[in-house]
């Protein structure tokens, strides 16, 4: 019990003392390449050390924060209440329920096949279904966090607001389409009850270790990939030209955007891998549209998943999912390539 | 005793199993301890993420990976 005390406290303690670190990493940073290493200021190499610096901290500060709510705030959504909203949903409404539940409700690509046969096989239709699976690995918080940290809170939000469209509208056509054809037989001749034992009852303690846990898990396995992420961004930030992108991904070329996205899909990374490529993009010509399009089809299509779901979805039916996602994805970047 | 540890073979099922093996002879519990990977199969204990621990065939977590005292307590009560 005393455990669980500490645990509550925990955290109110420590909130002050990350305000007021995140707030003074800048200087902290200048102090440190300034004083301590005398580098000397303007030069490539000093400017390159500086911006590493700074943003690892910043953004792993971040994410501990982010992280430790999200999986807080997980604990209340666990897939089995959100299969229970969306029992015998009809389309559009169950495609936005989805789309929504997909943030907040934890997922991880090796569960993908028995959260789809879970959902498919208690009632939940086909295309609210595949709102979700959308929506899940796409708008996760790793990377609305990375996008928050590197490019604001208007990118962050253009992210998710146009990743739930996405979800919504293609869950919503594959479910007017009536694909259930392509689903392999043997999923529906089985059928759940979707009655689950008697759910446990989490203390809130027990939560916020829930929390921590999500921190632990997430950040020890992402921190590689923002450290060399950020690393790559400031290897490039004085030594390759600033225009180096522009031709292939910048917003003079009707191709950019299907390109990205073909490259995307194959490409298997996780979001905080991918975040600070995507910021070296941008920084060395790709335009907003083409680089968010791109960063999309790595997290949201990946090849992997794919060959995970064939095991219950037949080949037309993956292709279909692609296609209409890959389809809405394009539609984004040239919208944003309009837009900016 | 029967354990049982649901999982399609992701690298978080792996790690499960390896805590529940040591968790058992650390104790000297007296359990069989299968690894379920037919998906079916695992879709008849009714969750939908994984990896789970059933014991007894009942499934006492999933989605996660519970300490070793966790796992210890599941074991001996």
């Amino acid at each position: 019990m005393k455990n669980i005390k500490t645990n509550i406290w925990l955290p109110v303690v420590l909130i002050p003392i990350w305000y007021f670190i995140y707030h003074n990493l800048q200087p902290g940073a200048d102090w440190l390449i300034d004083t301590v290493f005398r580098m000397p200021g303007g030069e490539h190499l000093t400017e390159a050390v500086r911006f590493f610096v700074f943003e690892v901290p910043k953004v792993m500060m971040l994410l501990t924060l982010i992280i430790f709510f999200v999986g807080i705030i997980r604990t209340f959504f666990t897939p089995e209440r959100t299969r229970k909203a969306l029992e015998g949903k009809k389309t559009f409404t169950g495609n936005v329920m989805a789309s929504f539940l997909g943030i907040v409700t934890p997922f991880c690509s090796c569960s993908a096949i028995p959260l789809f046969l879970g959902f498919v096989e208690s009632g939940v239709p086909l295309g609210v279904t595949f709102s979700f699976l959308i929506s899940s690995p796409m708008i996760n918080e790793v990377a609305v966090i990375l996008l928050y940290g590197m490019f604001g809170w208007k990118v962050a939000a253009i992210y998710v607001g146009t990743g739930l469209a996405i979800a919504i509208i293609a869950g919503w056509i594959i479910g007017k389409l009536k694909l259930e054809k392509w689903v392999e037989p043997w999923v529906y001749e089985t059928h759940l009850d979707s009655n689950p034992e008697e759910e446990e009852k989490i203390s809130f303690g027990s939560r916020v270790s829930l929390g921590w846990d999500a921190v632990k898990d997430i950040v020890g396995k992402v921190w590689v990939y923002v450290a060399l992420g950020i690393a790559v961004g400031a290897g490039a930030h004085g030594y390759v030209p600033e225009e180096f992108m522009a031709t292939l991904m910048g917003k003079s070329s009707w191709y950019s955007v299907p390109l990205s996205i073909l490259i995307g899909i194959p490409l298997y990374s996780n979001a905080a891998g991918i975040v600070p490529i995507v910021s070296v993009l941008i920084e060395k010509g790709a335009s907003l549209g083409t680089a968010l399009a791109f960063m999309m089809a790595v997290i949201g299509l990946s090849l992997p998943e794919m060959i995970i779901l064939r095991k219950v979805l037949r080949l037309p039916l993956i292709f279909t999912f692609i296609g209409i996602v890959g389809g809405g994805i394009m539609i984004v970047g040239y919208l944003f390539n309009m837009i900016f | 005793m029967e354990i049982k540890i649901l999982g399609t073979g992701c690298s978080k099922c792996k790690t499960l199993e390896e805590i529940t093996r040591k968790v058992v002879k650390d104790n000297g519990i007296d359990a069989s301890i299968t690894k379920v990977e037919d998906i079916v199969e695992i879709m008849k204990y009714n969750i939908m993420i994984t990896p789970a621990l059933v014991v007894n065939e009942k499934v006492v977590s999933k989605g996660r990976i519970p300490s070793f005292d966790e796992i210890k307590q599941f074991l001996t009560k």
